[in-house]
């Protein structure tokens, strides 16, 4: 009775401009993210980055004339420098905010230097970057790639569907980091150390889950009338694949890919920390925590290596997770209208 | 059940061929010359003979030739012995360790066994009673801080929580070392008096009664363990909790305290065990995944396993080693994955009636 009463207030309920303009759906979705404490965190984590990521050239002006996500080396001897050491050789740009905070006239290591040099804060900074470009374009090719397998193979049915499953069901079989590591190690000759190699990688094994998931929505959505009506009206295939079936199946989908775009940074950070990623210097903070490999009786002293990239890299995923978290609650049918 | 179980046999070689065929596929990347470690220990750098070993092994030969000999070998005509053929065991001989691949794995599958053997128990109870936990008190303060825990345990990477783990107990406080054992306690396992019965250190030290090597062994594996438990607590946490938190909304459960049981009673007894189905399949997957999640743990730890020679084989870009220790790593994961269908389709009936 009262759950009745309340659902016909919903309905009576003038739908505000903003809700009209983004949907109910998406509103819902949005209002959720904006009231739950831990998505607020995550939310203004990932704002916190976002800044870092575009504001890198003013945090840590590059050196003129030089691949900006190539880090500024200080030397080359092999032991690390604590933070706050002064940088000795080849100082890049003052950052114009550096003399009135600091009152110094030369760049300090402000989070110490690895070994070889590499300048840790450098590395953070523009990192940052480097974690959001691979993260997208992981999570937006993966998707893709599950999504275009995952509906042929419900579209068609019949053996085009058994034999794209029993694919599926063979890469399945691969444990994912460990598939990974190898193609990366097979495709690194091939194409160079770069980030391409271990993201093609991740790629290749991650797609399946998300084409099991498309699947089985076109599955239900393709027995709806509104796609027989199509039929009838004789709508080709491609027409009603992507007009009628994909926009009413793709949502969940979409939402669960975007999650998981923090465990795909930390999938490519642990590649690149076991040494498949890009060309040693690059700005990426899977390897910069693996100069402390070399350092393991000595990481009482030399912290900052592991604890400076180590913390970003935490507290990127930790962001993303956090609002995964409460996409799935907001999300979820059996928790929907409970507060 | 029966019927169950013979279908899913049927997927066996099915998978199997798919996975070889897969790996194989990856191995064409290589040239002939890379790939002719197949078969032989030396890659030769005299043109006229590496020609003939090509030739020898129908390495420029098309692709499903290629991938029979690969399957069963090649016979050499003047000695009769087979070359190659992983059907036989022979996955290649690696480059960097300059050994049969087929004896890396030998060497280090073992430790990375007893890793994993030793995981299970902290990494399902932990996780069981963390979710059983959140559940019955759920949205009070255990549950937050709970949630709190493991959702901080997903977003840790293994490498950075593990440096961080010998940061404080290895480098700070020296209590537990990286590595498999300390040198003394290899020189005696090496010695003849020391039985090797099943190759696992911690076993084989209690059968043939050396508590000082029984104690060695796991103060190595404290740490790796401990590493592997907190960053899979979080989902067996999540399962269990949703799960619980479900069963508990039941009516037999309001039933159950109806009739004045103690609420001890209740979640024991009349929730618990019902709770437990979604727990089987995840821990289950979960096992199996321990036995090849390991790369990360084992090279952080530097701790002798087959994740960290895969790991060390990729660095070197040791093509052929790597694809062998992932054949290995799959089969055996369709093996595995079977034993745990098989055992949830005896649990739960729902499974084996589909």
């Amino acid at each position: 009775m009262e759950v009745q009463e309340v659902e016909l207030q919903m309905l009576q309920r003038e739908p505000s401009r903003l809700e009209s303009l983004l949907g109910p759906d998406f509103y819902r979705m949005l209002k959720g993210l904006f009231t739950n404490p831990l998505s607020l965190m995550g939310l203004s984590l990932l704002a916190v980055f976002l800044v870092i990521a575009v504001a890198a050239p003013v945090l840590a002006p590059p050196r003129p004339n030089s691949n900006p996500y190539q880090i500024p080396r200080d030397g080359y001897s092999p032991n690390p420098k604590p933070p706050g050491s002064d940088w000795r050789t080849r100082q890049p740009p003052l950052p114009f905010w550096w003399e009135p905070i600091t009152h110094k006239d030369h760049w300090v290591h402000i989070m110490g230097t690895a070994s070889g040099q590499w300048d840790i804060y450098y590395g953070v900074v523009w990192g940052t970057r480097t974690a959001f470009k691979v993260g997208l374009i992981i999570t937006l090719s993966v998707a893709t790639l599950g999504i275009f397998i995952g509906s042929i193979s419900a579209y068609y049915g019949g053996v085009i569907d058994m034999v794209l499953m029993r694919i599926t069901d063979i890469f399945m079989t691969f444990p994912f980091l460990l598939a990974a590591l190898t193609l990366s190690a097979i495709l690194t000759p091939v194409m160079g150390k770069s980030l391409i190699p271990p993201s093609i990688a991740l790629i290749m094994f991650g797609w399946m889950g998300y084409a099991r998931l498309i699947r089985s929505d076109i599955l239900s959505v393709k027995e709806r009338e509104y796609v027989l009506a199509a039929k009838v009206l004789g709508a080709t295939d491609r027409r009603i694949l992507l007009k009628h079936i994909l926009p009413n199946a793709i949502y969940p989908t979409m939402v669960v890919a975007s999650m998981d775009m923090g465990s795909y940074v930390l999938s490519f950070a642990a590649l690149s920390f076991l040494g498949v990623g890009a060309e040693v210097g690059y700005a990426d903070w899977g390897q910069l925590i693996s100069f402390a490999r070399d350092w393991i009786t000595d990481l009482g002293t030399y912290w900052y290596i592991v604890v400076y990239p180590g913390m970003a890299l935490v507290l990127f995923v930790l962001a993303w997770n956090l609002v995964g978290d409460a996409l799935r609650d907001i999300l979820d049918p059996r928790l929907r209208g409970r507060k | 059940m029966f019927n169950y179980i013979v279908r899913r046999l049927l997927m066996i070689p099915l998978l199997l061929f798919g996975v070889t065929v897969l790996i194989f596929l990856m191995l064409q990347f290589l040239g002939p010359t890379q790939r002719s470690a197949l078969y032989i220990r030396d890659i030769p750098r005299n043109e006229r003979v590496l020609e003939g070993v090509i030739r020898k092994y129908g390495l420029d030969q098309p692709f499903y030739v290629q991938y029979w000999r690969w399957l069963v070998g090649v016979k050499d005509p003047t000695t009769g012995e087979r070359e190659g053929g992983i059907l036989f065991g022979n996955f290649g001989y690696s480059r960097t360790a300059s050994e049969p691949v087929i004896d890396i794995i030998k060497r280090r599958f073992p430790a990375t066994l007893e890793l994993a053997l030793w995981s299970v128990l902290p990494v399902i109870l932990g996780g069981v009673i963390l979710g059983v936990l959140s559940a019955v008190n759920h949205n009070k303060l255990i549950d937050q801080v709970a949630r709190v825990f493991s959702i901080l345990g997903w977003s840790f990477p293994t490498f950075v929580f593990g440096l961080l783990m010998l940061m404080i107990f290895y480098a700070q406080l020296h209590w537990f070392p990286p590595g498999r054992i300390s040198d003394w306690a290899n020189a005696v396992i090496r010695s003849p008096e020391f039985h090797n019965y099943t190759h696992l250190i911690t076993v084989d030290a209690i059968l043939n009664g050396r508590w000082d090597i029984f104690w060695d062994a796991l103060k190595h594996l404290i740490l790796p363990i401990v590493t592997l438990s907190y960053l899979n607590w979080a989902l067996l946490l999540r399962v269990t909790r949703s799960s619980m938190l479900e069963v508990l909304r039941q009516e037999y459960i309001t039933t159950a305290r109806a009739k004045g049981l103690s609420e001890r009673t209740v979640i024991m007894r009349h929730a618990l065990p019902n709770a437990l189905m979604p727990v089987v399949t995840i821990g289950g997957m979960m096992v199996v995944g321990l036995l090849n999640g390991v790369v990360i743990t084992e090279t952080v730890f530097n701790y002798p396993g087959m994740g960290k020679a895969a790991a060390d084989a990729a660095l070197n870009l040791d093509v052929v080693t790597v694809l062998g220790l992932t054949l290995f790593s799959g089969v055996l994961l369709i093996v595995a994955n079977l034993v745990v269908d098989v055992m949830y389709a005896y649990i739960d009936p729902r499974v084996r009636l589909e």
